[in-house]
This record gives structure tokens, sequence and C-alpha cells, in this order.
């Protein structure tokens, strides 16, 4: 669906999404970085199970939440990429400890 | 919120049997219960921008605590909390909007001694009052309140526990209500503030509004803080003002918290509120403020330490309309008859009461005498 402007070069950057590794370019946004791989849709609701992707890339949709190294309900679209991020699907509600 | 149909497809009146000025839950609620008795209501609401409690708002139906001096309005409280499951499953069946109501008892958290002292004075007075409801409650230590809240923060060495308290979505509440109206046939009019009300010679209210004159038979004032400058014209008497509130919004997380807590509740979708302030700030809502957001935040971790990781998505501020005495006000004019006014600061937990008690007294045009504690009259009283 995306695909990148002719002549942007940059330095690449590496990061795994979902085990698989995805070269990225340095100055990417996570969410981005997604959508030039093809991956709309990278959660799955909170309520109904639905899967969902960025939309809004400017911070106020929530429908882009990843987990990253870890951490969920990350905002993709406002986190750069870096070298070796770990990037994971958001499937439903984040986990609390009790 | 609600997509309400902007040209209504009932024909809109000469003369409305009612006129309800405020389209938020107050109003809403008014209007639903006086339909069908009377068949032809307005509902006339600003637009946007607007002092609108209705979508800031904590949403609990919350009955502990509330009363102290006026053991009336604990009486109409816990009425009210009563007869929210046949709203609920009215508004369910009408919409099919599930306003998510739970009543599964609440909690106030008291992290000190001295809190907790004072807490339970306030309590022992309150159920002292002559003519005070009777209903349960009972002051927790740490390791009973633990029991009902898994995860309780230590510092939390104390809580007043009641049966009677419960939350909906006030959000979804909001909608149902509005999707109700517009099923009925009550005609919502946003971007139609009143400016000037008259009554003319034949008893027929005209409300003057950007979009021009409507007449009715009927008024009602539900429109929050400006029921003061509004009440004016009809010989209202309407001593209201503003309370800020500050709420803080969380993420979404697996569900935890299934006890509404005064200060911290999880929604029925997983995300949290974080509440509880009051500050006399004017008409200031589009302000938050650290010193409140950090104390709140701080509480709420203390009360449940689980949510140090859990992020914050937004905080906002809103206003409630308190009266001068903190209880509602319902009354007709003295000097416009046909002219009511009905306002209060816990649109949610009288919700139920509003719809199902106090509108049928609206559409039959006189208060009853298990309202008659709200009047105004109470701010008159001669100083001896």
């Amino acid at each position: 669906m995306f695909r990148r402007l002719d002549g942007t070069a940059g330095t690449t950057v590496h990061l795994t999404y979902e085990g698989r590794p995805l070269a990225c370019r340095e100055g990417d946004s996570v969410a981005a970085a997604l959508l030039a791989h093809g991956h709309a849709a990278c959660r799955d609701t909170v309520v109904g199970g639905v899967p969902r992707g960025p939309y809004c890339m400017m911070g106020v949709c929530y429908d882009c939440l990843v987990t990253i190294d870890g951490q969920p309900n990350r905002q993709a679209c406002m986190t750069r990429v870096r070298e070796g991020m770990v990037v994971q699907r958001q499937s439903g509600p984040r986990e609390v400890a009790p | 919120m609600a997509h309400a149909p902007t040209r209504p497809a009932r024909a809109r009146p000469a003369v409305y049997d009612a006129l309800v000025v405020g389209g938020g839950l107050v109003g809403c609620a008014l209007a639903y219960g006086m339909h069908p008795a009377l068949a032809d209501i307005a509902v006339l609401d600003e637009g946007d921008i607007a002092w609108r409690a209705s979508r800031g708002n904590f949403g609990l139906v919350w009955v502990q605590s509330k009363g102290l001096g006026m053991p009336a309005y604990a009486r109409w409280t816990l009425h009210s909390a009563g007869l929210w499951p046949t709203l609920a499953a009215r508004l369910l069946e009408e919409t099919g909007i599930d306003v998510q109501l739970r009543q599964p008892g609440g909690l106030f958290p008291m992290l000190s001694d001295a809190e907790t002292q004072a807490r339970v004075k306030f309590m022992q007075a309150l159920h002292g009052q002559p003519d005070m409801p009777s209903y349960p409650w009972k002051l927790l230590d740490h390791k009973e309140a633990a029991e009902l809240v898994p995860g309780l923060g230590p510092a939390v060495q104390h809580a007043i526990w009641s049966p009677v308290d419960g939350a909906v979505n006030p959000l979804k509440l909001f909608r149902a209500l509005h999707v109700a109206l517009a099923r009925r046939g009550v005609h919502y009019l946003p971007r139609c503030p009143a400016t000037t009300i008259t009554q003319g010679d034949d008893g027929v209210f005209r409300v003057t509004t950007p979009q021009g004159v409507l007449s009715g038979r009927r008024l009602v004032l539900a429109a929050g803080l400006n029921n003061r400058a509004l009440g004016e014209q009809v010989g209202l008497d309407v001593p209201v003002r503003p309370q800020r509130g500050q709420i803080i919004a969380l993420e979404r997380t697996r569900r935890l918290l299934d006890i509404p807590l005064n200060t911290l509740r999880q929604m029925d979708e997983g995300s949290w509120l974080v509440a509880d302030s009051q500050e006399e700030a004017g008409f200031e809502d589009r302000l938050v403020g650290l010193p409140v957001l950090a104390t709140l935040a701080e509480r709420a971790v203390l009360t449940l330490p689980a949510l140090r990781d859990v992020r914050i998505v937004r905080a906002w501020s809103a206003l409630r309309i308190m009266s001068a005495d903190g209880f509602p006000i319902y009354q007709e004019s003295p000097t416009h008859p046909g002219a009511f006014v009905a306002t209060c600061h816990s649109g949610v937990t009288l919700a139920a009461a509003h719809a199902l008690e106090l509108a049928p007294m609206l559409a039959a045009g006189a208060l009853q005498p298990t309202v008659s504690a709200f009047t105004n009259r109470r701010f008159h009283v001669q100083k001896a």
C-alpha cells in the first residue's frame, strides 16, 4: 500500500517484528516502518479483538499500539526506530502485575 | 456524541408541551421521563463548547457520604440507586445500549489515621441524624478491604464499605439517553442556547435562541451553571456555583478492579479513571494543574500499586454544579407558574430518580411532597 519516495536514502536500522527481522530507515517511526513493510494491522482491540493499525500517525488515535522491548501499549507512531528494537503485536488488554 | 437527526422526523409544533433548557444528563433524563406523558418536547442545548459536566464526570452511582445536613438528600439518593436497575434495563431495551450499571458496593479508602478518624466521625454524624435512611456501611481494616480489592496497597489502612454503591459508564448513559430521545421523537436542538425567556398572558413561554423563538406550555431549566442567569428571568433564584474537578484517564488493561472506589475505578472496557478533586476555581475548565494531578496519581498508586507502570493517556477538568449547600434544587417559579428548575451535582446518581420520579411530576405540572426538601426556599430563611 505504501512505498518509499524515490531518492530518499538513509542509514538502515534493524529491528524485529513478531520475531522476524525488519529493515527500517533511521528517523522512521515504528508505525511508518510497519506500514512500509505492509503491516497494516499491529494490534487487536481490547473490547472486540478486532485488528487495527496506525491511523492518525500523530499520537491521538491510539490505534497503533504495540509492545516494544517488553513494554506494552506503546504508540508506534510516537516512537522512533532503534537498532535492535523488539516489537510485538499488542493483542488485547495489557497485563498488569496483581 | 449522539447522532440525532438534524431534521426532526416529527414536525415542529407551534407550541411545545414542554421546553427543556439544557441537554446534559439532567435535562435529558427529565425529557426522557416526561415523555410520553407529554408528546411534544424540545431539548434546547448549547454547542460543542459548553460547561459540560455530563462529559467530564466520573460516573459513580454513589450513596455513602451523601446527605450530612439534609437527610432527605440521602433518602433521594438511596431511592435513585434503587431505581437505577429499572432505568438501565429500559435504556437497554429501547436503545440497545448497555450503560454498564454495576452496583457491587463501593469503597472509600483512607490512607492515614487522621483520614480514618475524620471519615469515621463524618459517617457517624451523617448516620446519627434524625430521619437519616438506614443502609449498611462498615469500617474495614486493611485486611478486610484487601479481600474486596486484590492488590490493595498497604498504605490503605482502612476503608468505608457500603453495599449500596456502584457505577455506570457515564458516556454510554449520555449516549443512551440521547438515542432514546431521538427514537421517541423528542426534538434535540443543538447550538440552540436560550437567551431571553418570557411568559405571555396565555401562560405560554417564549424562549429566544439564535435559531429563532420557541414556544412551550411548560419550561424546565436544566442548564446547569446557566440556571442562575436563566432563572432570574422567570423569578427563580438558583444559587449555583462551579466547583472544578480533575480526572486522569489511564490506558486500558486487563480487568483488575471490580469494585468502584470514590477515587479510582476501572471502566467496563478496561481503562481507568482517577478522580475526586475539588477546587473553587471559578469558570475555568480549560486548565488542569500538576499539583492536583500529581496528588491524584500518587494516591491512585498508593491505593493500587499495580498501577505504577500503567500509563496516563489524558487528563481533563470539568465543573460541578454546586448549589449553596451542595444539595439539589427543584423548584417551580412563584411568579411564572409552569416554569421549573432542576439542578444538582450528581446527574449520574440521580438520573434514575430524575427520569422515573421527578420527570412525571414535571409532566403533571406539580412537584410532590417527596421532593419538597429541595425547594430553593431553604436559602431564604430569615436569619434570626
